[in-house]
Formats: structure tokens, sequence, C-alpha cells
């Protein structure tokens, strides 16, 4: 039994015209790190107000910790912890006034529950007088999830954490969650960052309202029926049109700074041929060589199926 | 009740750390107060006129001395011709011109009867008539002079008293719907925008994923500028009795008393614009728009609603601030008790009833 379960949820907006949550249904275990994968519009923020209680579905059922997200909500708002994809704090009170805002409304005290927040907060403790507007994004989200976090919350809910947040911040951020777990807490977390999937434990891909697909990261890699070239070379630009238009090539993406080309026919001197074709185009330190799918590749390829 | 309490105190901080807030809480009363008690005043001093003597005789000159010595009066300029009056109104700058017929005083004197044309500029039909009267009255009051002592058969003095506001101040009339108007927009504008800025900055949906009960929200929001309108309340109060020489002649404590009554319509009536708008902006402009009309319109102080058409005075009856005005009329000038004004203090706790009824009802323990 998932500690945080949706059965057949749908949710539509505009009376029925705009679809945000077509009919998903997955489950995530107790103390589970659950990352919800897709890009900007695809439902997750939608999927995230109806286990937070602050959107009712159309239809299908879904419950938190055993209770139901209609009936329930009061249980529900108790025991959760949520952080929506805005800076919601008061940018006009400072951290520590933040912080204690939080922690009286849910009937506690930052001494109370201090061990759980106390890494993240001795970070903060510096700028504790500093009003919220004047932090950096990364200190505005790890002062957010103090205050989720300040009433020690069964299951928390993340809405994109580090979405405008730099690389050095995402990566204490990811650090923070896994410490968290640690604890027990089950954490449901949302991102755009297809780079962060491999950082969950189980991902559930969604994509125009729908789940394509739920594993751990490792598995819908593995599940990629094709092998994965990445291909290098000079002038990137052109050369991405000229894989394109290069007929044995299956499916061709930009990828940092390499392309990732997949074939259609899977035989031996695929990556060879490819070599040979493109200095003959005139291109110049052309680099091909095998690598394995990531999640980003996973995604494109179940999108346009 | 600690939860409450801390709620309480978080928006002290946002009204006391936003100088825009601040502004808008304490500049807007001292502004409109002013403004209303010097500047947009209809009160009549200093209407310059001209005067166009043919007679130039001992009762023109007294009476044009009388019109000189009363300070609602500057004579402008000394006409030779009455060809010259409409020349000198149309240059806009005289209200009100007199023509003193030749033989004035002979005539006066030997047929009884004398005549004098008074012409004023009834574009502004308001003021033309005050002054003619103003003229009226100078007028008679020689004729009184000359003909004391004589007796002249079957005459009628009117004697007027103006009661309660004897020198005619408008002070008295606009303050308490300045009062009115101040309180209404504030305490609207204020809970409106305050509750639609948490949810145009996402904190609305931390708080109501929260134990926190959210009809205590709104409770908590509305405390501080409860408050605060008390303090505005004071500060009208004691720059009109002290700057504009405002009478007070009844209870404070009731006066306070029937103000809170407003202050809490005003909240719910704020409370119901923020649970239908989105954004602060959205919130902002109803509340002007929709406090600011009616409330000018239909207070009774600027147009006096019994002139108004009966559908109008219908539509009158619904403003909360023509019943306040009324209210604060009878216990600042009038000095009248409790006794006198239940009635309207009923209607206006049945306003407030129905309006806190209808926000709680519409409140949303969701988003959308």
């Amino acid at each position: 039994m998932g500690d945080v379960v949706l059965t057949n949820i749908s949710k539509t907006y505009n009376d029925g015209k705009t679809v945000a949550v077509d009919d998903v249904s997955f489950s995530v275990n107790k103390g589970e790190l659950f990352g919800l994968i897709g890009p900007d519009g695809a439902g997750k923020t939608s999927i995230f107000r109806i286990l937070t209680t602050l959107l009712i579905p159309d239809g299908g059922t879904a419950s938190v910790s055993g209770s139901d997200v209609v009936k329930d909500y009061k249980t529900i708002r108790r025991n959760i912890g949520y952080m929506p994809g805005k800076f919601s704090l008061y940018q006009d009170l400072t951290v520590e006034e933040n912080l204690n805002f939080f922690a009286t409304l849910f009937d506690t005290s930052i001494a109370a529950n201090y061990d759980l927040v106390k890494e993240i907060y001795v970070q903060l403790e510096p700028f504790k007088k500093r009003r919220a507007a004047k932090l950096s994004g990364g200190m505005k989200q790890k002062l957010a999830l103090c205050c989720a976090l300040i009433h020690k919350p069964e299951v928390l809910f993340l809405d994109e954490p580090t979405t405008g947040v730099d690389a050095v911040s995402r990566k204490e951020f990811w650090e923070m969650l896994y410490r968290l777990k640690e604890q027990g807490i089950t954490i449901l977390v949302s991102t755009p960052y297809m780079d962060e999937a491999t950082l969950c434990e189980r991902i559930a891909l969604i994509q125009g309202g729908k789940i394509m697909s739920i594993d751990t990261p490792d598995n819908i890699i593995g599940q990629y029926p094709k092998k994965m070239f990445a291909v290098r070379a000079e002038k990137m630009s052109t050369l991405l049109k000229e894989l394109r238009e290069y007929d044995p090539i299956e499916s061709c993406f930009a990828f940092g700074e390499y392309h990732h080309v997949t074939f259609k026919a899977e035989n031996g001197n695929n990556a060879e041929a490819l070599n040979t074709y493109l200095n003959q185009k005139g291109y110049e330190q052309v680099h091909v060589k095998q690598t394995s799918a990531t999640i980003e590749d996973c995604f494109i390829r179940q999108m346009n199926e | 009740m600690k939860q409450f309490l801390i709620f309480v105190r978080k928006e002290f901080y946002h009204v006391f750390r936003d100088p825009k807030t601040l502004l808008m809480l304490f500049g807007m009363p001292v502004t409109l107060i002013l403004l209303f008690g010097f500047a947009l005043t209809n009160e009549i001093k200093n209407s310059k006129i001209a005067v166009c003597d043919y007679a130039n005789d001992e009762a023109t000159q007294r009476i044009v001395e009388k019109l000189r010595a009363n300070n609602s009066f500057e004579i402008q300029e000394v006409l030779m011709s009455h060809l010259q009056i409409e020349e000198a109104f149309k240059r806009g700058k005289i209200k009100l011109a007199i023509v003193f017929p030749t033989d004035f005083n002979s005539d006066l004197q030997h047929v009884n009867e004398a005549q004098v044309q008074v012409i004023a500029d009834a574009s502004d039909p308001n003021t033309a008539t005050t002054l003619t009267n103003y003229v009226r009255n100078i007028v008679m009051s020689y004729q009184n002079e000359i003909t004391d002592g004589k007796t002249i058969p079957y005459q009628i003095k009117t004697e007027t008293r103006m009661l309660y506001n004897p020198e005619l101040k408008g002070a008295t009339n606009f303050v308490p719907g300045v009062m009115a108007l101040v309180l209404l927009l504030v305490c609207v504008l204020m809970t409106s925008v305050s509750i639609v800025r948490e949810k145009e900055t996402g904190t609305m949906e931390v708080l109501l994923v929260s134990p926190f009960n959210p009809f205590l929200v709104i409770i908590s929001k509305a405390v501080p500028y409860f408050f605060l309108s008390l303090v505005n309340l004071t500060v009208i109060l004691v720059l009109s009795v002290f700057l504009l020489d405002m009478p007070f002649n009844g209870n404070i404590f009731l006066l306070y008393g029937e103000s809170s009554i407003l202050i809490i319509t005003a909240l719910s009536l704020g409370l119901l614009i923020s649970n239908s708008t989105q954004s602060q902006q959205a919130a902002m402009l109803i509340s002007l728009l929709g406090m600011l009309f009616p409330t000018l319109m239909f207070t009774g102080f600027l147009f006096p609603l019994e002139n108004m058409p009966l559908p109008l005075q219908v539509i009158a009856n619904i403003v909360p601030s023509k019943w306040y005005y009324i209210i604060v009329k009878s216990i600042m000038i009038k000095g009248l008790g409790f006794s006198a004004i239940w009635k309207e203090t009923l209607i206006l706790v049945s306003m407030t009833v129905v309006l806190l009824f209808v926000s709680f009802k519409k409140f949303k323990i969701r988003l959308a």
C-alpha cells in the first residue's frame, strides 16, 4: 500500500476544454523519493494541487497517508509539507520571521523541530535578519524548504523546487532531499530538468496530462530500444541539419556538446559509416561514439510514440 | 490563539514595511480633509461683483458700503454704463452685477418704491441663487434701517435662524462625508488588496495547506485594518475639530461605536471583492470604482439626496455611507443620543451581517 495513491485522477479547466490531468494513476511508497518529470504545462502542478487538497479532481480518487484528498482534507493539511512552484514566502519578512510564522502556524516552534531543519538552517542563519526579498534564488529555496519542513510532515510535496536556481544550489538542494528521505519522509518532487530525474528513486514521465511511464530511472533508460550514439564535429549547428538529412539515421537531437543519434537499422558499422559520410561532407574533427541513453532521450522517444 | 496572534503581527509588519500602504493609509485622510476643508469648499467667499450706480446718492452709497463690508463680496469694478455689464461677465471676472437707476433715493423717498437690478451669472445656478439672496438680504437690511421707527402697515418680517450651523460652514456638511469616504475606501481597499496579494504571490496556497482555519486567515487580516481605521478616524476628528472648527456636540464613544460598525461593513465588502478577483490591480480598481463613486454620489454630502429622482434615492438606500453620514451628523452636530439613530444603526448592522454572511459563504477553502 502506497503512501500517496492516485487512481484514475483527471482534471480539466475552462469547463472541460483544457485537459490538465488525464486519467492518471500511480502510487508512491512510504519513505520514497518520487519524481514527476515533465515539461511546463504537462500537468505536474495540477497533480500537486490535487494531492495537497487545493483542487478537487473532476474524476478519480486520491489519498495521502490513507486520507482522502477531498473528504479528509483537514487531516492531510495537518500532516503534509508543501512548497509551491512560485516562491511563496513573505518577501517583506525576514528569514527568521518567515520561519517563525510558519512554525507557529503549524502549532510548533523552531526549537521543537530544529534538528530536522538544522543542516539547512545553519546556512541561512548568517542572514536571519535579512528580508526574504533580498535573498538569492538558492537561499530562497532553502528557506522555503525549511518552512515546509518545520512541522515535521509525513509527506513532502515539492513543486519544481529547483527551477530558477543555479547548478551548485541545485546540487545542494538534492543532497538535502536525500538526508530528509533518510529520516523516513516521503518526498514527491516535480521538475522540468531531465538531468535531475536520475536523482530520484522512481520517476513518472508526464506529458500532456498523461503518464508515459513509471519506473526507476535505470529501468527506464534500460528499456530504451535502440543503441545511442553521440556525434560531435566542428560546426555543430549545420551538423544537426546534415545528420537529419542522412538517410540511415532515425532520430537526432542536440544534447549538450554532442548530438544524440539513433539509426534505423542496428548493424555493426553504423558509426564508422557515419564518420566516413561526414568526412566526405567536409566536416573536421568528427567524433562518433556509442553512449547510453539519458532520461531526456527516453522522454523524447516516448513523447513521439 | 498563538497562531492568530502571530498572523496579526505579520499583517502589521506588512503595513508598516510598505511605504506605499502607509501613505495610502494615513496620507489619504489628511489630504481629503485638507482638500475639502480649504480647496473644494462650497462656501461663497469674496465673490467678485460689479456695481453700476447711475444714482450715486445717499441711499445707493449706503447700500454699496454694506456690500463692501460683507465678506461674501468683493467689488471688482465700478461701471459707468449698464452696457459694460455683459462685457464684464464675458471676461469672466465677476459673478454678479448690481444696477441702481437714476433717482433711486428720490423715488424711494417720494414714490415709496425704488428698483434695483441684480444680474447674476447663472451658469453656476447654486452660486447665483446664493449670491442674489445675499444681495437681497443686504438691501432688506438697508430698508429696515430707513423704515426703523416709521410705521408701515402690514409688514411681514421673516426672521431666519440657521440651526446647528449658524455660520453656514461647509465643514459641518463634508466632514461626516469624508469620514465615511475614508473609512470605506481604506478598509475595502486594504483588505481586498492584502488578501489578493497572498493569492498573487502564492502564499495563499501555503496558508491553505496548513492546519490554520481559513476563516481565521480572514479575521486576522481584518484585525489590523480595523485598528488602523480607528487611528485614522481619530486623525480626521482631530483635524476637523481643531483645524476646521467642526462642532462636536455628541458622545465620542457612541461615534466610535457607530464607526466600528461601518468599518466592519467595509472590511466584509473588501473580503467579498477579494474572493472574486485574482490580481491586486483588479482588486484595487474594483474597490476604488465600487466605493468612490457610490460614496460620493449617494452619501448626500455632495449632492442632496432629496433632490434626486426616486430610483436614485432607492439606490442610495443600499449605500452604507448614506446611513453612516446621517448617524455622524446626528451625533457630532446635533449632539443626539442613540435613541435618535437606532434605526440607521439597525440598517447598518443588518447590512454588515448580510455582507459578512455572503463573503464567508463565498470564501474558498481551496484554489479556484
